[in-house]
């Protein structure tokens, strides 16, 4: 059996509420909290990035495994927010988490499918068995330039995932990925922000893919929507993942917990790792959990995980995201998040 | 540039790696080569504990231009439940909450960066438990 | 050893000296040192410097200011301690001639810091870079620490803080070197700005650039020079772990109690012998702690010593920096410990003027290096 045998993830405590963000370009709030679903988002303190977000949550990981990490063959970090362009994250993360060095360590890109891309890869380590345990992360300080629609959803979090053969507490069952060339969103090398397509972000990119990526993977399995728990999307704002959730046959209660964006944000390549890590919070031995990553480009990333018995060993041996979502804010005026997110132009 | 002088710190900063010194347990971090309490020059490798409790603490409200764009921060000494004592700024936390005696635990954050386009520096800051 | 005393002082104004560089006022210091002892020579030189490499970009110091001087080929030395270095500087001159190497040393010190450099990080190179100031911590924000953990265990107050900034600079408006030739109120003092909780503004003393410098020969100099020479009874120095986290206690500063203890020692004194001294108040938190570390309060009540009065020149119990001290004469860091010798020079002659101690014979300087790693006590008495 291969799977998961440790999770964690971690949260930023700031974070700036969407009507504040609507007040300083003039615009109508509820286009954006009813609209699109997003009440606030998570931002990262001056001090944070994708590196220590990613440390944060392995951390969590580690403590949840009970491994020693000395015993991980493979760390891979998935984030469009890598602190460094040449330079990967990951250098950093076992220094810090007492990994490697012997260990192959690699950062990938995919817009926000990154981190379930880092997952897929550890987890085939694992199932080829070339090693024992391999890490994937999903991080991200994700950027939306000042007034566009992103600047509503790009927030900061990240969840990490140490893939075992042994005391797995959430087996994968199937997986399956699903890619083409789609020009829906892109940063250019050397740019500060994204640019994206506007309406063609929808239909012919996310629900595209992820609908691809799902409908495999439910032939592949053989499975029916009714036979999942949970089930989480990419969330790029909250409308999109219920909308696609809906069209694949899926339940609002089958999504409810994993919906975490309407007061975290997108955490780009966070995000459906993110949800995974709240579902497994409260997940129960035998439970069926279908997950569908979607990084613009475009791909997405399919995954069956059927949980054991081993989940109630775990759970409660790092801070949970609800914890993390719901306590312990500090809400940030535009100025401050302007200032802490490096929007102002500085004599340096 | 200031990449070896970090790099060579990294096992501190990163992982709170201590010499106990192997005649009289006194522990010293960062690591010595002589004990300063018993003068021994022998040491086995520790970890120090990360969580502990604030000794003393300030609020750097004007500080060198390298943190002028983070003030105002808490910076405090923190003893560790190990009974070693690591300065350190305290993040998270509106500066007027801090008090002394405050439980804390050490996380892995950027501290600084060398420029624009230098290294970036990480390390250990306590946030409140 | 033999006797060694201070046969002459000289020092510059200290403040915002924006016509002159480093060169000029250290030469301008020590002339009017040679000149105020009559010396047509002398026989070597320190020059005590915290950071003129970070400040103006010139290290070397020892051979520019010989060079400037005009008294090359002398053997000539930059001495560094943080900001003891004027003291360290002191010292040297006064151990070179009591050991009869040399007959006739100047002793000097300086600081040029408002050419324009980050003086926050320059400073901060003074506490452990690596472990201290690699956390963004500043040297307001170590004695703040210093006096937060002092203000929690003896209940020293925000007023007592106060006190100390109010009669250094009432003492400093006596003072035509100082760089703060005007009075402050203790409300003045609480209300300007916040710099490190809870230090504020006028709990600091200032940015200085300011020269100073005496001339250190034999008695056998002095009695053929027929000055009226001041004895250096006791030369003593100490040293503290450079992390003020790593100290035994935060709120005793121990380098100042085991070079007090020394210098008590050397000159056969006791802290009731002294009738003046001048204290290394960077921080109105550092004079309430050198107080009492030096012996003159007991351990927790230099705050409540301050607030009573009981260090003006009036009191006369123990008179605390007369000069104004750090905070208003200024605090030139490499200049501060030679300074503080000159005042004791002037008073114990004395020629202090309007804030003259009178009667005063014996005096003593406690300069201090970072937050306490260094500490340099001498004990000077009129003949
Ligand atoms: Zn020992």
């Amino acid at each position: 059996m291969v799977g998961i045998v440790g999770y964690g993830a971690y949260l930023p405590k700031y974070r700036i509420k969407a009507e504040v963000i609507a007040q300083q370009w003039g615009a109508d709030p509820a286009a954006i909290t009813r609209g699109l679903q997003l009440f606030e988002k998570t931002v990262p303190g001056q001090d944070e990035d994708t590196i220590t977000i990613s440390v944060a949550a392995a951390r969590s990981a580690l403590k949840r495994a009970r491994i020693n990490p000395k015993d991980i063959g493979a760390v891979y970090i998935g984030s469009e927010s890598h602190p460094y362009a040449v330079k990967p994250s990951g250098t950093i993360l076992i220094d810090a988490l007492g990994i490697g060095p012997h260990v192959h360590v690699a950062s990938y890109e995919f817009a926000c499918k990154a981190g379930s891309e880092a997952m897929y890869v550890a987890y085939s380590h694992v199932k080829s068995g070339e090693m024992k345990y391999a890490l994937g992360i999903g991080a991200d300080t994700s950027q939306g330039a000042p007034g566009d629609a992103l600047e509503y959803s790009a927030s900061a979090g990240g969840a990490a995932f140490i893939m075992g053969s042994e005391r797995v507490v959430a087996e994968i069952l199937f997986t399956h990925s699903y890619t083409s060339d789609t020009p829906d969103f892109w940063r250019r090398e050397g740019e500060s922000y994204p640019r994206h397509g506007g309406r063609f972000t929808g239909d012919p990119a996310y629900f595209k893919h992820i609908m691809g990526a799902a409908q495999a993977l439910l032939e592949k399995s053989k499975m029916k929507p009714e036979d999942f728990a949970y089930a989480v999307f990419h969330m790029p704002n909250g409308k999109f993942p219920q909308e696609v959730g809906k069209r694949l046959g899926f339940t609002k209660q089958q999504l409810e917990v994993g919906w975490v964006v309407p007061w975290m944000g997108n955490t780009y390549s966070g995000s459906s790792p993110t949800g995974l890590a709240g579902i497994l919070d409260v997940a129960k031995p035998n439970d069926l959990i279908f997950m569908v990553s979607f990084g613009s480009g475009a791909g997405s990333d399919g995954f069956v995980y059927r949980v054991t018995d081993e989940i109630t060993n775990v759970q409660d041996r790092a801070p949970k995201l609800r914890e993390m979502l719901d306590t312990n804010k500090i809400h940030l005026n535009y100025g401050e998040y302007a200032k802490f997110r490096r929007k102002i132009k500085l004599n340096d | 540039m200031i990449t070896a002088r970090y790099h060579r710190e990294i096992p501190q900063r990163y992982r709170l790696e201590a010499a106990k010194c192997s005649s009289c347990g006194h522990v010293s971090f960062p690591p010595r080569l002589v004990c300063p309490q018993c003068k021994a020059r022998k040491f086995e490798a520790v970890n120090l504990s990360d969580e502990g409790t604030i000794v003393t603490f300030t609020v750097v409200r004007v500080a060198s231009d390298k943190f002028s764009k983070e003030t105002p921060f808490g910076v405090g000494i923190v003893e560790l439940n190990d009974g070693v004592r690591v300065t350190a700024q305290i993040a998270d936390v509106h500066p007027d909450e801090l008090k002394v005696g405050q439980k804390v635990k050490l996380v892995f954050r950027r501290v600084q960066e060398d420029g624009k386009a230098g290294i970036l520096c990480y390390g250990y800051k306590a946030v409140l438990a | 050893m033999r006797d060694v005393v201070v046969i002459g002082a000289g020092m510059t104004k200290f403040g915002e000296l924006w016509e002159k560089s480093i060169k000029d006022i250290f030469v301008e210091a020590a002339l009017k040192a040679i000149d105020d002892a009559g010396v047509d020579h002398i026989d070597s030189m320190y020059v005590g410097a915290m950071s003129s490499g970070l400040f103006v970009g010139q290290e070397h110091l020892g051979a520019v200011m010989a060079d400037y001087l005009g008294v090359t080929p002398i053997p000539a030395t930059r001495v560094e301690s943080a900001c003891a270095s004027g003291g360290a500087s002191f010292r040297q001159a006064y151990l070179e001639v009591a050991s009869g190497a040399s007959e006739i040393v100047l002793a000097g010190g300086v600081e040029k810091m408002t050419d324009g450099a980050d003086v926050t990080e320059a400073l901060a190179t003074a506490a452990d870079q690596e472990y201290e100031v690699y956390q963004g911590i500043t040297f307001p924000g170590l004695y703040a620490m210093i006096a937060r953990a002092h203000m929690e265990r003896y209940g020293t107050t925000r007023e007592q803080l106060a006190a100390v900034a109010v009669k250094n600079h009432r003492n400093g408006a006596k003072n035509p070197n100082a760089q703060f030739r005007s009075e402050v109120t203790a409300e003045q003092v609480m209300k300007s700005t916040m710099v490190a909780d809870p230090l504020r503004l006028l709990d600091c003393s200032p940015v200085s650039d300011g020269a100073a410098a005496v001339i250190v020969a034999s008695m056998e100099v002095a009695k053929k020079l027929k000055k009226n020479p001041i004895r250096v009874i006791a030369s003593s120095q100490a040293s503290d772990t450079i992390a003020l986290h790593s100290r035994r206690d935060i709120t005793t500063l121990d380098s100042v109690v085991r070079a007090a203890q020394k210098a008590y020692k050397l000159a056969d004194k006791k802290p009731s012998d002294i009738n003046l001294v001048e204290v290394h108040d960077c921080f109105t938190i550092a004079e309430i702690t050198a107080t009492e570390d030096l012996g003159f309060f007991e351990k927790g009540t230099g705050g409540e010593a301050a607030e009573k009065g009981w260090t003006s020149i009036e009191c006369k119990r123990i008179p605390v920096n007369t000069s104004g001290g750090l905070k208003s004469k200024g605090h030139p860091v490499g200049a501060t410990g030679v300074a503080q010798i000159i005042e004791l020079y002037e008073q114990l002659n004395g020629k202090a003027g309007a804030r003259q101690v009178e009667g005063a014979r014996i005096g003593m300087a406690q300069n201090m290096g970072g937050s306490g790693a260094s500490c340099v006590i001498h004990i000077l008495e009129a003949i």
